[in-house]
């Protein structure tokens, strides 16, 4: 197991490196310093501003490789971003000039408090439902609710987050509409309502996604096996089809597990709820690449552990499986 | 570059030529057994032709509102013409109304307009129904890049294998591990922002999946009998690959194609929302539905543009997510 789990993010230094050198590329290569430093800067900025702005932040380095004499080779943008990485350095925003490490960890306890409830309750709801419709599988019930969850995910989020909060917040006062605060019950009071939305917002497509994956196990032998030696079917679906389905429902849950803490964009941003959705979302207004970047880096990393976790919880869960 | 792009009889032989390339593909396929056996399944199936049909009427709209020609000093578009008449009023008003919403000061309308008018005061029926030119055009564009990209490196990886199959997992496992949402926003932020950056951001990272499930396909139909058959004939590789098994998979790059034109449509939505989106001017539902966050706080409240922009984005995205099922069913080996 341990030795696995080494082999695993042995694995996940490579495809970092390539998302390094894809943002490298995006930032650095598509995209001139220069042209961000005046993104930044405003169109008021004198060549020596934009020349002090990119030296403080070490842009004006060469960009692959120093070939400058008495020069280490390596002192360039590339080497320098690629050491950052290595070292966990995410360096500073490009607009506020915070440290971005602070930022993060800061923004990471609004996002988590909106997005664990709200992926806990919207699995189980979403496994209750999918499990119903295959109860009742064949039935007119069963194609409305297929038609249902396919109507559910065709709407735009937008709609629901401007539906909640315009309806349910401002007209009959349920809820605060906008705002943030961490201080027990009042948070609650805060969450509640975009919780529910993000529940509501997948609803849709999860309810589909694993009914479709139920159905399949439906299929197989042992459930016939088990109809045969006289389970009821309610035991059947709720033992033996869920024991097995879940199997195939935590790989496509588990890689997206610790992506929670990079909040809801939308959510976050329509209700102002101070986490990392939120954060990115005035980095893309503001023009900040280092926290974009940074996000991409942070990201990846995430998905990659969610990826290792993934095989581990294969293992622990499906006996065939074993992890060397 | 972009000077080519704006020249009229560029873009109306880009439309024709994308249409010409679906029809010539579709043409193509119904030649494979598979496909026709597929299309007589289709023909019985009431809610996939109806969204099928429904499709259809939004790319015709969308083509209409592409076609342009030239009209008194300017150009015009085939439907731009039909709404010709429209006049333009000075700001908001309500569905039929006779006056600018108003409070304080309504002043008389030119005109009467079905669903009101918007903050420019252009005519929102107008407007929604242009909006389809910009669903088929990050649609197509998009379809050009990633489909061709992800299914012939999903061939090439599958058929190949060993290092060829080796790179293509990399590259994609790389592209794969940053989320969705977040390379969109880089590459968008750092290219310009507009229609065809759009398409170039959603084709970098949509081809993934669509190479993951041609590159497993691929394995699997190597593994049968026809490709060693055509391999002891001593074909090329070329030929096993276009002739073999490029026809057995097109129904998986349909389907795809399909769902992912629903996924594209949803996405300029919400791309326009982060700013990232449809620029400002263009015919969108995604500047409609972003435009509705100063709307709904007016008093009185601009609610129309927000209902017409959603009900003929769900209108487009529910149809095809529809027919795209209806497509999977007719082409499931293991229905019925």
């Amino acid at each position: 197991m341990f030795s696995y789990l080494i082999r695993r993010i042995l694995y996940a230094v490579p495809i970092l490196l390539g998302v390094m050198v894809l943002t490298f590329f995006l930032f650095f290569v598509v995209q001139k310093p220069e042209t961000m430093a005046r993104n930044v800067l405003g169109k008021r900025a004198t060549p020596q501003t934009i020349a002090e702005y990119l030296h403080k932040r070490g842009y004006d380095k060469p960009r692959f490789i120093n070939r400058e004499p008495g020069q280490p080779f390596y002192d360039s943008i590339f080497f320098t971003q690629l050491q950052k990485l290595a070292t966990f350095d995410l360096g500073v925003s490009d607009v506020t000039g915070r440290d971005l490490k602070t930022v993060f960890k800061e923004g990471a306890i609004p996002s988590l408090l909106l997005t664990l409830p709200a992926f806990f309750v919207g699995f189980i709801m979403a496994v209750g439902l999918a499990l119903y419709l295959v109860f009742v599988r064949e039935t007119r019930l069963d194609a409305a609710g297929a038609l249902v969850s396919i109507a559910l995910m065709s709407v735009p989020p937008m709609i629901y987050i401007i539906f909640g909060q315009a309806v349910i917040a401002l007209t009959f006062n349920y809820f605060p509409a906008f705002g943030f605060e961490l201080s027990g019950l009042t948070t609650l009071k805060f969450l509640l309502l975009p919780v529910s939305l993000i529940v509501v917002m997948g609803l849709g497509s999860d309810v589909r996604l694993y009914r479709a994956i139920f159905l399949e196990e439906i299929g197989q032998d042992y459930v016939r096996t088990a109809q045969a030696k006289g389970v009821s079917s309610t035991r059947l679906l709720l033992v033996h089809v869920l024991k097995n389905g879940m199997i195939a429902l935590i790989t496509l849950v588990v890689a997206h597990l610790p992506l929670l803490v990079m909040g809801s964009l939308l959510i976050e941003n329509f209700f102002g709820i101070p986490g990392l959705g939120n954060l990115l979302v005035s980095a893309i207004q503001t023009s900040d690449f280092a926290t974009v970047r940074a996000s991409v880096y942070l990201g990846s990393i995430l998905y990659l552990i969610g990826l290792a976790a993934t095989d581990v919880c294969y293992a622990l869960v499906d006996p065939r499986i074993r992890l060397s | 570059m972009s000077g080519f792009f704006d020249q009229l009889w560029v873009q109306n032989a880009l439309l024709f030529l994308g249409f010409g390339l679906f029809a010539a593909l579709i043409v193509s396929g119904s030649r494979n057994e598979r496909w026709q056996r597929a299309g007589r399944y289709l023909r019985g199936d009431r809610t996939g032709m109806v969204s099928g049909a429904i499709i259809a009427i939004y790319l015709l709209v969308g083509a209409l509102e592409t076609l342009q020609f030239p009209y008194q000093n300017g150009t015009v578009s085939v439907i731009g013409w039909f709404f010709r008449n429209v006049p333009i009023e000075s700001t908001y008003s309500a569905p039929l109304a006779a006056t600018t919403l108003s409070t304080s000061d309504p002043q008389p309308l030119k005109g009467r307009h079905l669903l009101g008018t918007d903050a420019l005061g252009k005519d929102t029926f107008a407007q929604t129904i242009r909006a389809c030119r910009t669903a088929l055009i990050l649609g197509g564009f998009t379809s050009a890049i990633y489909i061709p990209l992800g299914t012939l490196l999903g061939i090439l990886a599958g058929y190949y294998r060993r290092w060829v199959d080796d790179i293509i997992q990399y590259v994609y496992s790389v592209v794969a591990s940053v989320p969705e949402i977040l390379l969109l926003v880089a590459i968008i932020i750092v290219l310009e922002k507009g229609l065809g950056t759009m398409s170039i951001a959603l084709g970098t990272t949509g081809w993934v999946g669509l190479c993951r499930l041609i590159r497993g396909e691929t394995m699997r139909q190597s593994e049968r009998p026809y490709v060693a058959a055509a391999r002891a004939l001593g074909q090329s590789h070329w030929r096993i690959i276009t002739r073999h098994l490029l026809p057995n998979v097109m129904h998986l790059v349909l389907i795809n194609f399909v769902l992912g034109f629903s996924g594209l449509v949803l996405a300029e939505a919400t791309l326009t929302y982060l700013g990232v989106g449809s620029p400002i001017g263009t015919a969108s539902w995604g500047i409609m539905i972003d435009g509705a966050r100063s709307e709904l706080s007016r008093e009185p409240v601009v609610w129309w543009n927000l209902t017409a922009a959603t009900f003929a984005l769900f209108g487009l995205v529910l149809s095809l997510n529809l027919f795209g099922d209806a497509l999977r069913r007719a082409f499931d080996p293991k229905r019925g």
